[in-house]
């Protein structure tokens, strides 16, 4: 077997002389399909223009007949209660109100981030299999274990207990234990019982990320109470 | 109809724009694709699954599109908008009662960046439950996060600049969240702000972010990460006998 070696050179016409593409699994799947392929122009290019031409249509619409809002004009001296953040940042907001700015503005929200970014990186990640594969002796023991253990932290180290993780975190425990014990051929179960861990923690997050901003955006009023929106009005 | 546009499109001027001739063969209809600087982003042929609107509900397309319509009410905004204080307020008030279609304009861009961050959550979740992300596609995730803290940088620094009573505090909660980052919080809260307060030097800094840094960096951030799907192979897709996740 000859073997090459790659080498500089000034003159680009005779070297390389081979280029050798090789690189395992970083290959972008090329293979032959005999799948059903069409034509980019007009089939893609049609469903791209239709897309965005709903899109603006929705938009639109949406832009004649709500006004954005815009209040008196920007005063230092008089806080308006509550000060509301943008919706997406309600989450956090809310957060504030359980813990210090120090965990919830900064240690949570950069442990998010650099949870989201190893994603991909992360081998349980990648390869995604069935919670009830795994056949764990004890395996449902240590489910409850760890949701009791942080169910107890929500419960204790916030300034008041953080029900919207706790109780999202309950029902994603409920959803685990259904799909890991039954043995039913209901489509519903048959398909949680094909659910990751992976899953199941990403959908923790985002269950509780939602939760947490709708709790900002609807129901907290002056002081940040509690308040129900279709008894004490909307604040945002 | 069909015969008009061949006509049309079949003399010199058109074919030295356009090299290929009418569309309504596939060699030609890859060369649409193909041959056009704009369209070159696409492969001339796609899988029948990868275009279905189920498998992605075309959020990453959608969020894309957002971004052209803000790119677009936003610089119609620029001609009429001054970032000082008292003015921009003023020229808030403008855009609502003298400006034809001014408020129509600011509604647009307003609703559009709500949704655009709605829509890059969206594509996030999406892309994580199909499992998008495995190689050769994990650096294109990591682009993705990238992109949504752009996009909710860029619709922040908007917030501002209404300077009214709902932008003012609204903007205060955040930089007081940055101020109690360890050690260099004080300073970040100095430097995003030009001061100790929310002032003018805040509203231009937020001005420039808002208008020229951040969108430079997020078309920049896209191209990439559109090109990254053509170099990964096209969107994701499952073997086709089944779908793990």
């Amino acid at each position: 077997m000859r073997t090459f070696e790659a080498t500089g050179g000034d003159n680009a016409q005779k070297v390389p002389v081979r280029v050798v593409v090789v690189q395992g699994e970083e290959r972008p799947p090329v293979d032959v399909t005999d799948e059903p392929m069409v034509m980019t122009f007009p089939h893609l290019l049609v469903r791209e223009l239709i897309a965005f031409l709903a899109l603006s249509l929705v938009l639109i619409l949406l832009s004649l007949f709500a006004n954005a809002p815009l209040e008196e004009i920007a005063n230092p001296t008089r806080t308006p209660n509550p000060a509301k953040a943008p919706w997406y940042f309600l989450g956090l907001q809310e957060l504030l109100h359980y813990y210090p700015p120090l965990v919830s503005g900064v240690i949570m929200p950069g442990f998010l981030i650099v949870a989201l970014v190893i994603i991909p990186y992360a081998k349980i990640n990648l390869e995604r299999r069935p919670l009830v594969e795994q056949k764990r002796s004890g395996m449902l023991l240590i489910l409850w274990g760890v949701i009791a253990a942080l169910s107890l932290i929500f419960y204790f180290t916030g300034s008041e207990p953080v029900w919207p993780f706790i109780g999202t975190l309950l029902l994603v425990g409920v959803g685990m234990t259904l799909g890991a014990t039954s043995t039913s051929k209901n489509p519903m179960l048959v398909w949680l019982r094909s659910r990751s861990l992976p899953f199941w923690i990403f959908s923790w997050f985002l269950l509780a990320a939602t939760v947490l901003t709708l709790i900002g955006v609807f129901f907290r009023g002056p002081g940040w109470r509690f308040i129900l929106p279709w008894r004490d009005g909307i604040y945002y | 109809m069909r015969d008009l546009l061949r006509r049309a499109t079949d003399n010199r001027f058109f074919r030295s724009i356009v090299r290929h001739g009418f569309p309504d063969s596939n060699r030609n209809r890859s060369l649409v694709v193909f041959s056009n600087f704009f369209m070159h982003i696409h492969p001339t042929k796609v899988r029948l699954r990868a275009i279905e609107f189920a498998r992605t509900l075309y959020l990453g397309g959608l969020s894309a599109g957002c971004f052209f319509i803000l790119v677009v009410t936003g610089v119609l905004l620029m001609f009429y908008y001054r970032p000082s204080v008292p003015q921009g307020y003023h020229d808030m008030k403008d855009l609502q009662f003298t400006v034809s279609v001014g408020m129509f304009l600011r509604n647009l861009h307003r609703w559009t960046a709500h949704t655009m961050v709605a829509f890059v959550m969206a594509h996030m979740a999406v892309t994580f439950f199909r499992g998008a992300y495995r190689p050769p596609r994990e650096f294109n995730w990591v682009l993705g996060v990238f992109l949504l803290v752009m996009t909710i940088l860029l619709s922040y620094t908007g917030y501002l600049l209404p300077w009214d009573q709902l932008a003012y505090w609204a903007v205060t909660v955040g930089t007081n969240m940055a101020e109690s980052v360890p050690v260099v919080g004080s300073k970040v809260k100095l430097l995003m702000l030009g001061g100790h307060t929310i002032n003018e030097s805040a509203l231009i800094r937020f001005y420039v972010l808002h208008c020229v840094v951040l969108p430079l960096l997020m078309v920049l951030g896209i191209s990439v990460h559109i090109w990254r799907v053509r170099k990964d192979g096209g969107i994701h897709l499952p073997p086709v006998d089944g779908d793990k996740t």
